[in-house]
């Protein structure tokens, strides 16, 4: 009885459809498809001259295939390249005129945008599929100089800081992936702070994947000039299905001089059933660039979700003096397969980076930790600090610490250490003895596991992914 | 409050408690003595429905039996282990735990969650009570406590939770003698008609603080004499051997 009650409060809560007609492109990849996407997207030449030659350099590259967690083989050509809302074909002026239906899905996602405006001071730039749907604050920030917006806007809008930073961190030669988004990504964010400018606001973005096989490809591009301090925070959570769908996002941070950008992620995409069928494939391509001297760059991430989950949020730490910091908690449970860390490339003097790792591993999970640190010979004096703890609940699971170092001058030192501990059961015990229940007491000990990197989300996000720790690991133990 | 008939433990084919007999009534306050291995941490461990024990005999609380009924659902009816060695839980701020527990418990009872700031209000009291540094309550879990403060920390939650029936597992072991004489402060402030208490403890030293209604010696797994509060005495005289 008490077992069956578990298994249906695991049900993904956020498993459902809207039923909105949807304008798809024709299944397939290919020129034409391509073309459709920049043309709905009443895109400037440039932009789908660069869509091109990234689908050209696609033609000659393979599929990466050195990562732990394996997939079946990837149709590309049974895919949807590009998908939107009907309504948003008119766009809406304000939130009264978005399609009910979308502020439904939003409301069961926990996410009342006419609220969010009055309530939590956040400026949403709400992705509902492929195409931007509201965009809320937009006065306060412009007030500033800020430019918060979905990027295919700013393509139209803003060409020259499109031009001159897209695809500068992350090239559209890199790999497989990033190289599949620059040809047919479809929307995302885009943000750019001015010189000197403290973003008053955290900017937040929802994701959410709702058509069926529509592979979802976002881009996102932050700017923070000379001086300026921004705190970005992404969530998502998909509905339930039963093929797997993949999502391959590019996030490119740019920090100039003395700039700071904070980027937070908390992740729940559908994981999939008990039995491994379905969940999404996460394969994401996140990368910073501290291009200014005294620049920072601050990755957060809470990956809860996804059937494989396979980033690694970078900093390349070109500045001197700058920093970059990974923070990260993973939790896979049942079937659920993790592959994420950080590279971190210490160009710039006096760099300075730091990783905190959390992996928690349950039922038949696979949870593997992989990193880079790379200090070259002219950044001298650079630092390093590495801590990677594994945290295993019953003996089906596995976590593994993947580790690379390179420290090419004297100067420099690096620090890594790393643990693995299974979940204690006395511990357990002794917070059933004070009236926790199995899942209270899971989700107490692992979020004190996990709050090195719980601290650093900002105060909006912390308390949802202190609650999401805590479900994502639900009927686990015992 | 608490009654034990024929109560048999075993862990790993291994034979622990060998027909144990007691009965608490409310507002009582029984200790219980023995020599190592004699089954006390067993008893205490039984009594909190820990996993892992094959049980045989009865036992009843308040007159229902605790047969297949959970650990946390025996914390939340009001019996409460003070543990020989506390746990740490690094990560979880003490206060944050003393306050999901208590609002587990409540939420049990159909009663409101304390919020915050009525919590800490209510811990600060029941510290200053004991003469507890509020300090430690801001920091992880028992990391990092001394073992006064670990038991300290026990009896604080018990006073916070405010059980029927509250279990001692050998809480003086170990203690200064101010330590000794906080826990049986708490002790002795939390006694009235109505709760009940159980104190395993190896000597005699913590029952000149706390006065027993009867005292049990066990041995080898089965109550073996039962006396009022001279039996203590007499036991630090002569030792566990002569009774045997």
């Amino acid at each position: 009885m008490k077992y069956q009650e578990l298994e249906k409060s695991k049900e993904y809560k956020y498993g459902f459809v809207t039923d909105i007609e949807s304008i798809k492109a024709p299944k397939g990849l290919n020129e034409n498809v391509i073309k459709f996407i920049s043309k709905i997207k009443k895109e400037p030449k440039w932009m789908l001259d660069w869509r091109l030659k990234a689908f050209n350099r696609l033609k000659n590259v393979k599929e990466p295939n050195w990562q732990k967690p394996k997939y079946p083989k990837i149709n590309y050509q049974d895919l949807y390249y590009y998908s939107a809302p009907k309504s948003a074909q008119d766009k809406p002026k304000s939130l009264d005129e978005v399609d009910p239906k979308l502020i439904e899905t939003y409301k069961k996602l926990g996410i009342p945008l006419n609220e969010q405006e009055k309530l939590a001071g956040v400026a949403v730039d709400a992705v509902f599929d492929s195409v931007s749907v509201a965009t809320t604050f937009k006065d306060k920030l412009t007030e500033k100089g800020i430019i918060f917006c979905p990027i295919s806007e700013a393509i139209q809008k803003h060409p020259d800081l499109v031009k001159k930073y897209l695809g500068s961190v992350i090239p559209i030669t890199d790999h497989y992936f990033a190289t599949l988004n620059s040809a047919v990504f479809t929307d995302g964010s885009f943000v750019y702070i001015p010189e000197g400018v403290r973003c008053p606001m955290e900017l937040s973005t929802y994701f959410r994947i709702n058509s069926s096989e529509t592979g979802q490809f976002e881009r996102t591009l932050i700017i923070a000039d000379k001086g300026s301090y921004v705190s970005y925070l992404e969530g998502c959570t998909a509905p339930m299905r039963d093929e797997n769908q993949l999502h391959a996002a590019n996030v490119e941070l740019i920090a100039l001089d003395d700039a700071e950008i904070k980027y937070s992620t908390v992740q729940n995409w559908y994981p999939g059933d008990e039995e491994g069928k379905g969940g999404i494939y996460n394969f994401v391509t996140k990368r910073g660039a501290c291009r200014g001297k005294n620049s920072k760059i601050s990755w957060t991430q809470v990956e809860t979700g996804s059937a494989i989950t396979w980033k690694y949020p970078s900093c390349i730490l070109q500045g001197d003096n700058s920093v970059g910091e990974f923070y990260s908690i993973a939790i896979t449970n049942n079937h659920q397969k993790a592959d994420t860390g950080t590279k971190m490339i210490h160009l710039g003097k006096n760099t300075k980076s730091k990783i905190i790792s959390k992996g928690i591993s349950a039922g038949n999970a696979d949870n593997t930790y992989r990193g880079l640190v790379d200090i070259s010979k002219r950044a001298l004096n650079s630092r390093n600090f590495t801590q990677c703890d594994s945290l295993l609940m019953g003996n089906k699971c596995g976590a593994h610490t993947v580790p690379y170092i390179k420290n090419k001058n004297a100067s420099s030192i690096v620090e890594h250490e790393a643990t693995t501990s299974k979940i204690n059961e006395d511990q357990l015990y002794y917070c059933n003895q004070r009236g926790l229940n199995q899942e209270e007491a899971v989700g107490l000990i692992v979020n004190g596991f996990c709050k090195e990197v719980l601290q650093q989300l900002p105060m909006e996000f912390a308390v949802e992914a202190q609650k999401l720790v805590g479900i994502s690991l639900e009927g686990s133990v015992g | 409050m608490l009654e034990i008939k024929n109560l048999q433990a075993s862990i790993n084919n291994k034979t622990i408690l060998k027909g144990l007999n007691l009965t608490i009534k409310p507002g009582e306050l029984h200790a219980i003595m023995g020599p190592n291995g004699s089954g006390k941490s067993t008893l205490a461990n039984v009594l909190s429905g820990k996993s892992g024990y094959e049980i045989s005999g009865d036992v009843n609380y308040e007159g229902k039996s605790l047969k297949k009924v959970s650990v946390e659902e025996r914390a939340q009816r009001g019996i409460f282990l003070a543990f020989q060695y506390p746990l740490e839980i690094p990560g979880v701020n003490t206060n944050n735990f003393l306050k999901t527990s208590l609002n587990s418990i409540r939420k049990s009872k159909g009663k409101k969650e304390l919020d915050t700031l009525t919590f800490l209000k209510l811990v600060k009291e029941k510290a200053s009570e004991l003469g507890i540094n509020e300090k430690i309550l801001s920091r992880q879990l028992n990391v990092g406590f001394s073992g006064g403060e670990k038991k300290k920390n026990e009896i604080l939650q018990m006073k916070i939770l405010d059980p029927n029936l509250s279990i001692l597992d050998e809480t003086d072991s170990g203690l200064d003698i101010d330590a000794l004489k906080t826990i049986a402060s708490g002790v002795n402030s939390s006694r009235d008609s109505k709760k009940s208490f159980l104190v395993i403890t190896h000597y005699q030293r913590l029952l000149e603080y706390i006065k027993p209604d009867f005292v049990h010696v066990l041995s080898n797994g089965k109550i073996i004499k039962t006396g009022c509060g001279e039996l203590a005495e007499e036991l630090e005289k002569t030792g566990y051997q002569k009774l045997n």
